[in-house]
C-alpha cells in the first residue's frame, strides 16, 4: 500500500519549480504530482499552467489524455490486471471475473470504502509468463485462481 | 568442497519476467543461505537468458562454465544452494551448463549476446564483454562512415515499420548544423513483446552506446529515451546506467575524451499506447497530448521541438554497436531477402516454452510455434497466432509455412511488427478477438483522425451485429468497407493496422462469426 501527502500548495509549488527550465516539463511535473499526492489535484492545474505559460485548458487536456493520470485519489490498494492479447490467451478474463466477484466492484472501479481499485492495464511486458498483474506496484506472473485469491486477501485492509 | 577465494558467483535475474515469478525472494534466500552456511558468495542480478518457463533461473559460475538450475521455487532454495556450493553439483532442477541448453544453443544472439550474461549495473563487465568497441571504431571512422556502415548493414527499423535505419540517419546528418536530437522509442506497448524491456533491464549500456553512436553520426548532442510507465524496472536500470556512463565520461561534453558531445535522459510515458507512434511520442516528450502529427514534415527534418530528430526503436539502436564493431558485412550476412541480420522474436501467450528467441530472418512461423515454442501450454491444439502485436494479423495453421521476413508477412496480409508472437489454443473465439481489436483501438485512439476515432467504435458495433446474426451478409460488407477506410484513411498505424487482426480473423475463422460460406455451400 502506498501512502500519499494531503494536498499542500507549497509542496506542489516547490515540485513544479524544481522542473523550471526543463524542456518538455509537463509529464515529469504531472508524474511528480501524482507520486506525491496520489492523483493530480484540481488545484494544481492552474499552477502548472502558469509555470509552463499554458492555459488551464491545455493542462487539463494533457491530464485527461493519459490513462495514468488520475483526477481523483485511487483506492488504498491498486490491483491492475492485464487485459491484453497474451493474457487473454491464458485466461485473464476468468481471473478478472473472479476479482470483480471477490472485490464486489467492476474493472475500472474503486470500492466505496476507498480500500481498493481494480484497473485494466494493457500489457506489462510479461507476456511469456502470462497472465500477469501489478498489485500495489508489485508485478506478478503466471497468475492463477489460487494466487489471485491470496493476493486479493492482502488488499483487505 | 570449499569455495574459491573470491567466493561463489551466483546469478539470479533481476529481469521483470523473473521477478514476476518470484526471483527477488529467491535471490534474498540464496544470500541468506550463503550467510548461514558461512559460504562466501555474491548474488548478481543479471538480465534474463530469455527462457522464461525456467524462471527464476539460477546460475552459478564454475570452471565448466555456468551451471543452471530452474525454475527454482522458494522451497527449493536450500537444496539448490547446497548443489551450487558443491561446485554446481547435480540436482533435480539442474539443467547442466547454460550454454548447452538446446533452446539457447539454437539461437543466433547478436543483439542479445550479453543479455543474461553480464551484470547490468556494471560498466566494467560491459567492457569486458565487448562493450564500447563499437563506439571506439565509430570515433575513429567519423560520422559519414558510421552512417555508411549502418546503411550497408541493411538494418531496418525494429519498431515495426522496417524503414532502413541508415537512410533515416543520413537524412538527419544532412540537415545543417543546429540542435538535433536522438529519440529512442521504448514505448513497447504491443502485447506479446518484451524484447526492449529485456535489453534495457539486462544490457542497458548497449542502448546508451547505440544512442551515442547515433548522436555522433548525425550531429545530435542530446538524446531522450522514452520508456513506458508500465516498465518500472527498465526505468530504474536505464536511469542508473546513464548516470554511470556519465560518471565514467562516456556521456557528456566530451564522449570518451573525444571532441563529440552527447548526453541523454529518460522520459517516462503515461499509459497511452498511441505514444508508441513516433510523432505522438515526440508530442508527449514536448509535454502535450500524445496526438499523431501529419507527415510531412518528417521527424528527420522537423522532429522534437521542431528540430531534426532521429527516432529509432530500442532494438534498432541496440544493434548498432555490434554493426560498428564487426562491420556492416558481418550483420548483413544473416537473414533473407531484404530482411537482414537477426530478429529477437518474442514467444508469448499460450505456449509451453515462452521467451526470447533471437535468430536470423527466414525461420518459419510453424518452427517458431511448434518446435521452439513447444505448442500450447494447455496441451490443446494451436488455433491461431497473432504476430506483431495488437495491430498484427491472426494467422491460422494453414499459414505456418510463412517465413519470418518483412515482405513474406506483408504478402500474406500480415506484419511482423516488433516481433511478438502470441499463441491461442482452440478455446479462443476469434470473433471476440476481432471485437477486442476494434475496442482497443477505440480506447487508445488519439482522436485526431476520423477513421480511427469513429471507425473503431462503429467497428465494435458491427462485429456485435454480425455475431448476433443481424443482417449478417450486409454487416460483413459494412465491416469490410469500414476496415478499408481505416486502413487507407487513418493518419497512423493504430487506425491503419487495426483492420489486420479484424480482417484476418474474419477471413481465416469465419465459423467463429457465424458466417461459414464453405460449410453452408456443402450442405
Amino acid at each position: 500500500m502506498q501512502t500519499f501527502q494531503n494536498w499542500d500548495s507549497e509542496i506542489a509549488a516547490a515540485l513544479i519549480a524544481s522542473h523550471a527550465g526543463q524542456q518538455g516539463a509537463m509529464l515529469p511535473i504531472l508524474h511528480g504530482l501524482q507520486e506525491t499526492f496520489g492523483y493530480i489535484p484540481e488545484l494544481a492545474v492552474p499552477m502548472v499552467a502558469q509555470a509552463l505559460n499554458l492555459s488551464r485548458a491545455e493542462v487539463h487536456g494533457v491530464v485527461t489524455f493519459y490513462h495514468d493520470f488520475r483526477q481523483e485519489p485511487a483506492g488504498r490498494h491498486i490491483v491492475k490486471l492485464c487485459q491484453a492479447e497474451a493474457c487473454q490467451a491464458t485466461g485473464c478474463h476468468a481471473l478478472t471475473a473472479q476479482a470483480e466477484e471477490k472485490l464486489g466492484i467492476k474493472l475500472g472501479e474503486t470500492s466505496r470504502d476507498g480500500r481498493v481499485s481494480l484497473e485494466p492495464v494493457y500489457c506489462l511486458g510479461l507476456c511469456s509468463v502470462s497472465p500477469s498483474a501489478m498489485i500495489d506496484g508489485r508485478i506478478v506472473g503466471r497468475l492463477d485462481a489460487k494466487k489471485l485469491d491470496a493476493l486479493l486477501a492482502k488488499t483487505s485492509r | 568442497m570449499t569455495a574459491p577465494n573470491h567466493g561463489l558467483r551466483i546469478f539470479v535475474p533481476g529481469d521483470a519476467a523473473a521477478v514476476a515469478c518470484g526471483a527477488d525472494i529467491i535471490a534474498m534466500s540464496l544470500e541468506a543461505a550463503a550467510f548461514n552456511g558461512k559460504v562466501a558468495a555474491t548474488v548478481v542480478r543479471n538480465g534474463s537468458r530469455g527462457m522464461h518457463w525456467l524462471e527464476p533461473l539460477v546460475e552459478v559460475e564454475t570452471a565448466r562454465g555456468r551451471i543452471a538450475y530452474g525454475p527454482v521455487a522458494p522451497e527449493d532454495v536450500e537444496s539448490v544452494f547446497a548443489a551450487i556450493a558443491a561446485n554446481g553439483a547435480a540436482h533435480p532442477l539442474c539443467l547442466g551448463p547454460t550454454e548447452d541448453i538446446p533452446w539457447l544453443k539454437k539461437q543466433t544472439r547478436l543483439t542479445f549476446a550479453r543479455c543474461g550474461i553480464v551484470d547490468p549495473r556494471s560498466l566494467d563487465d560491459y567492457r569486458a564483454h565487448g562493450g564500447y568497441k563499437g563506439l571506439t571504431r565509430a570515433l575513429a571512422i567519423g560520422p559519414q562512415a558510421i552512417v555508411e556502415d549502418v546503411t550497408q548493414s541493411g538494418l531496418r527499423g525494429r519498431g515495426g515499420a522496417g524503414f532502413p535505419t541508415g537512410i533515416k540517419w543520413q537524412t538527419v546528418a544532412k540537415t545543417p548544423p543546429q540542435q538535433k536530437y536522438i529519440v529512442c522509442n521504448a514505448d513497447e506497448g504491443d502485447s506479446g513483446t518484451f524484447a526492449d524491456r529485456m535489453i534495457m533491464e539486462g544490457d542497458p549500456f548497449v542502448l546508451v552506446e547505440g544512442m551515442t553512436i547515433a548522436g555522433i553520426a548525425t550531429g545530435a548532442t542530446k538524446g531522450y529515451l522514452y520508456i513506458r510507465s508500465e516498465y518500472p524496472h527498465a526505468i530504474a536500470v536505464m536511469t542508473d546506467a546513464i548516470a554511470t556512463a556519465r560518471k565514467a565520461g562516456m556521456l557528456g561534453v566530451s564522449v570518451a575524451g573525444s571532441a563529440y558531445a552527447f548526453d541523454m535522459e529518460v522520459r517516462v510515458g503515461a499509459g497511452a499506447y498511441v505514444c508508441g507512434e513516433e510523432t505522438a511520442l515526440l508530442e508527449s516528450i514536448e509535454g502535450k497530448r500524445g496526438q499523431v502529427r501529419a507527415k510531412p514534415p518528417l521527424p528527420a527534418h522537423k522532429g522534437l521541438f521542431g528540430q531534426p530528430t532521429v527516432i529509432n526503436n530500442v532494438l534498432s539502436l541496440a544493434a548498432v554497436p555490434l554493426i560498428l564493431d564487426k562491420g556492416a558485412a558481418f550483420y548483413r550476412d544473416f537473414g533473407m531477402g531484404r530482411s537482414r541480420g537477426t530478429m529477437p522474436i518474442q514467444l508469448a501467450g499460450n505456449l509451453k516454452y515462452g521467451g526470447l528467441f533471437e535468430t536470423a530472418f527466414g525461420i518459419t512461423l510453424g518452427e517458431l510455434v511448434d518446435e521452439i515454442g513447444g505448442g500450447c501450454f494447455t496441451g490443446r491444439p494451436v488455433k491461431a497466432v497473432q504476430v506483431g502485436g495488437p495491430l498484427g494479423a491472426y494467422f491460422p495453421r494453414a499459414l505456418f509455412d510463412t517465413p519470418f521476413d518483412y515482405e513474406a508477412f506483408a504478402a500474406r496480409d500480415g506484419l511482423i511488427g516488433h516481433g511478438g508472437i502470441v499463441v491461442f489454443d482452440d478455446s479462443a473465439d476469434m470473433a471476440k478477438q476481432a471485437r477486442f481489436a476494434m475496442e482497443f483501438c477505440a480506447i487508445e485512439s488519439c482522436g485526431k483522425c476520423t477513421p480511427c476515432r469513429i471507425g473503431s467504435t462503429r467497428g465494435v458495433e458491427t462485429v456485435d451485429r454480425i455475431v448476433k446474426g443481424v443482417e449478417r451478409d450486409k454487416n460483413v460488407a459494412v465491416l469490410t468497407d469500414l476496415c478499408n477506410t481505416m486502413k487507407f484513411g487513418s493518419l497512423c498505424a493504430l487506425g491503419g493496422f487495426t483492420p489486420y487482426p479484424v480482417m484476418s480473423a474474419l477471413t481465416h475463422f469465419p465459423e467463429d462469426f457465424g458466417t461459414c460460406p464453405r460449410l453452408e455451400a456443402a450442405e
